[in-house]
């Protein structure tokens, strides 16, 4: 499914500094019976976000206002647990274009750059920085560059660069998928079925 | 060069390498459930596009079935309308589907390796984490998100950078009451739930070259909770054993060429892994978890550690055990408990029944706990009554629920109230993950009979002679 590309991000930004955020916080599992991809931002952090009852919980910080932007700042091993693509479809939804931590769970991260959210890691003292920054001064912006790989808090220049293959840097910075790579290599993968070993 | 199994499964089945990129890796089989393919069939119709190989998928209906009256029509109709969604896409693009109530129906990871379609040196995937449990048989197995489900269906590939490889070795005996599942919580609750990310593990040692199919399914299984992507076991007697005679695993001289190229998939002498941990089998006693992700185990003996005891921040850690409605330095034995859970992709296989069922005989059901027993499949179900379990069970006080994921993620109606403890044998302990403000204790099979005949967490060594 396309999606928006992605070149240089300004944005204030969301701080959670939890660590070990699992994809079942992201999106809890009763939220995956759909069978289109839309509304999913709705129930982003679902449980953390909402009472039992519906009603929003003041003191999680989706419902606070001092806190927005399209980035969102997570603790270490963000994204740990099911593959379900739905917690990055709800990312997404919800208006967050980039995930920054210090770590990342594999098949989240993969499944964020397939669908358009940047996952950067950074280092464990710049992600602090960047928490404390955000506390300090919730209007405080960052710039995610891609092109660059670069972090940067504007207020103070701290800049940090971050990895992300080639293949998938441009991807990115043009809205591909990998779809549209593999449809045009079809004739060499049933080529390539008639070797297999077994 | 000499190379590891990981290394000479995968770079068969690599198509191209992209320069500074991932590798296109060719899938040898695609397994699809309901709750993470609609929206790939979606794509392919937007793009107009075929399904390739449709002979390579095979579909299930698990994740959101329900466990009772599986002959009456499902009554969450978001449910219903994601079966029928799955039914009609398999249908339209002729692919093999064994939907709520054929014979062959079960859990995705459970009916694979029973119906022979989990192979050695195969490369599978499927929707779902939990691939990582195929590995057991010497295959590279692994989940993907929703976009690569559509990239198999049209392509039979995906892009993978090649992951880093660990080796585990565990050798030493297992000490009484010690099952597969506790290896594995073992191993977590020394790497972190973070501490393979990155990694295909491969598992090795005499106590996985001893473990039954079953054991090594639950082993590898678990992989993915340790953040590897997943784990394998190389294939042996014990493997082919399995294997041979199952509906889709090959036969006469097919079979005999399959025998041939399977016994070289081994690591090679020499071959050099990016990371290698050793552990004494001797030392893991049976595990279960105090906190909120299933690196937060211990030996069941054990006191909850303090926060300075465990790698993490001290505020991450007081919210899980506030979740848990826990306290630093209490032991877990004798805590009271609400439900068991007996199922999953973890441990719904014969074997877990089997090991269930040799604490319970003879005892009976503690009468403020509510269990639920779930076999991973048809064909589980059925052998659980062949062998007699399920007399067994009957005369301690249980009831056999019909198969599917159930509790494991509460996507049906089996969920755990809000605040109950739960032991569950199945694979996550997430804030929530068995039902909105459910609290879970990751076990063996052992563990949640011990559990489930004295109401409390309960060492299962006390009561096993």
């Amino acid at each position: 499914m396309a999606y928006d590309s992605f070149n240089i991000l300004r944005s204030t930004a969301v701080p959670l500094p939890i660590e070990n955020v699992d994809t079942d916080q992201i999106i809890p599992a009763r939220f995956l019976k759909a069978t289109e991809r839309v509304g999913f931002g709705d129930n982003l952090f679902r449980d953390w976000r909402y009472n039992p009852d519906n009603t929003p919980k003041a003191d999680f910080v989706l419902n606070d206002p001092t806190y927005r932007g399209k980035i969102l700042v997570g603790g270490k091993n963000f994204g740990s647990g099911s593959s379900r693509e739905h917690a990055a479809w709800a990312i997404y939804d919800y208006g967050f274009r980039c995930v920054i931590s210090s770590f990342f769970a594999d098949i989240f991260r993969n499944n964020c750059l397939n669908v358009g959210v940047l996952p950067v890691q950074i280092s464990a003292e710049f992600l602090e920085r960047i928490f404390a920054e955000i506390y300090a001064n919730p209007d405080t912006e960052l710039e995610v560059n891609l092109p660059e790989q670069t972090v940067t808090l504007l207020a103070t220049g701290e800049k940090e660069s971050f990895e992300i293959n080639s293949y998938k840097k441009e991807n990115m910075m043009n809205g591909f998928d990998d779809i549209d790579y593999l449809l045009n290599i079809k004739s060499d993968i049933e080529e390539f079925s008639k070797t297999l070993p077994l | 060069m000499s190379k590891t199994l990981f290394d000479k499964v995968w770079d068969a089945h690599v198509v191209r390498k992209i320069e500074g990129g991932p590798d296109v890796l060719f899938i040898d089989r695609h397994l699809i459930h309901e709750v993470t393919s609609p929206v790939a069939f979606l794509g392919l119709r937007n793009r107009g596009i075929r399904v390739l190989y449709p002979e390579r998928t095979f579909a299930t209906a698990d994740h959101n079935t329900p466990t009772i009256n599986q002959d009456k029509p499902v009554q969450d109709p978001l449910s219903a309308n994601q079966l029928k969604a799955l039914e009609e896409n398999t249908k339209m693009y002729g692919i093999r589907h064994w939907g709520l109530g054929h014979y062959k129906n079960g859990i995705v990871h459970v009916i694979g390796p029973e119906n022979g379609i989990t192979q050695p040196g195969a490369t599978i995937v499927c929707g779902d984490s939990h691939t990582s449990t195929h590995g057991a048989f010497g295959a590279i197995a692994f989940g993907i998100g929703t976009s690569e489900v559509e990239m198999v269906l049209s392509t039979q590939c995906i892009m993978q950078p090649k992951p880093k490889k660990m080796r585990i070795t565990i050798n030493g005996a297992l000490g009484k009451g010690v099952l597969p599942k506790d290896v594995a919580l073992f191993i977590i609750s020394k790497l972190t739930t973070s501490g393979a990310t990155g990694y295909f593990v491969e598992y090795a040692g005499s106590v996985f070259e001893q473990m039954s199919m079953e054991g090594r399914m639950t082993v590898c299984n678990l992989s993915i909770e340790m953040g590897a992507r997943g784990g394998m076991i190389a294939p042996d007697q014990t493997t082919f054993d399995y294997i041979e005679g199952r509906e889709f695993s090959p036969k006469g001289a097919d079979w005999d060429k399959a025998m041939a190229y399977w016994k070289n998939l081994k690591t090679d002498e020499g071959a050099v892994f990016d990371k290698e941990l050793t552990f004494d089998g001797s030392e893991i006693e049976p595990m279960i978890t105090y906190g909120t992700n299933p690196g937060m185990g211990m030996g069941i003996t054990h006191e909850i550690p303090n926060a300075e005891q465990v790698e993490g921040g001290k505020a991450t850690y007081e919210k899980s055990l506030g979740y848990m409605g826990f306290h630093e330095g209490e032991p877990m034995v004798g805590k009271k408990i609400d439900y068991v859970f007996v199922g999953s992709c973890t441990n719904g296989r014969i074997e877990d029944f089997r090991a269930f069922a040799s604490l319970v005989k003879g005892r009976h059901k503690a009468d403020d706990v509510t269990v639920w027993l779930v076999p991973g499949s048809h064909v589980v179900e059925e052998q659980i009554r062949k062998e007699g379990i399920l007399d067994i069970l009957t005369e301690a006080g249980f009831t056999l629920r019909q198969p599917g994921c159930s509790a494991c993620l509460a996507m049906n109606d089996d969920k755990i109230p809000a605040g109950k403890y739960a032991v569950s044998t199945s694979n996550r302990n997430f804030e929530g993950r068995q039902g909105p403000g459910a609290r879970t204790l990751l076990a063996s099979p052992l563990v949640a009979a011990a559990a489930a005949v004295t109401g409390r967490v309960t060492d299962p060594r006390t009561l096993i002679q």
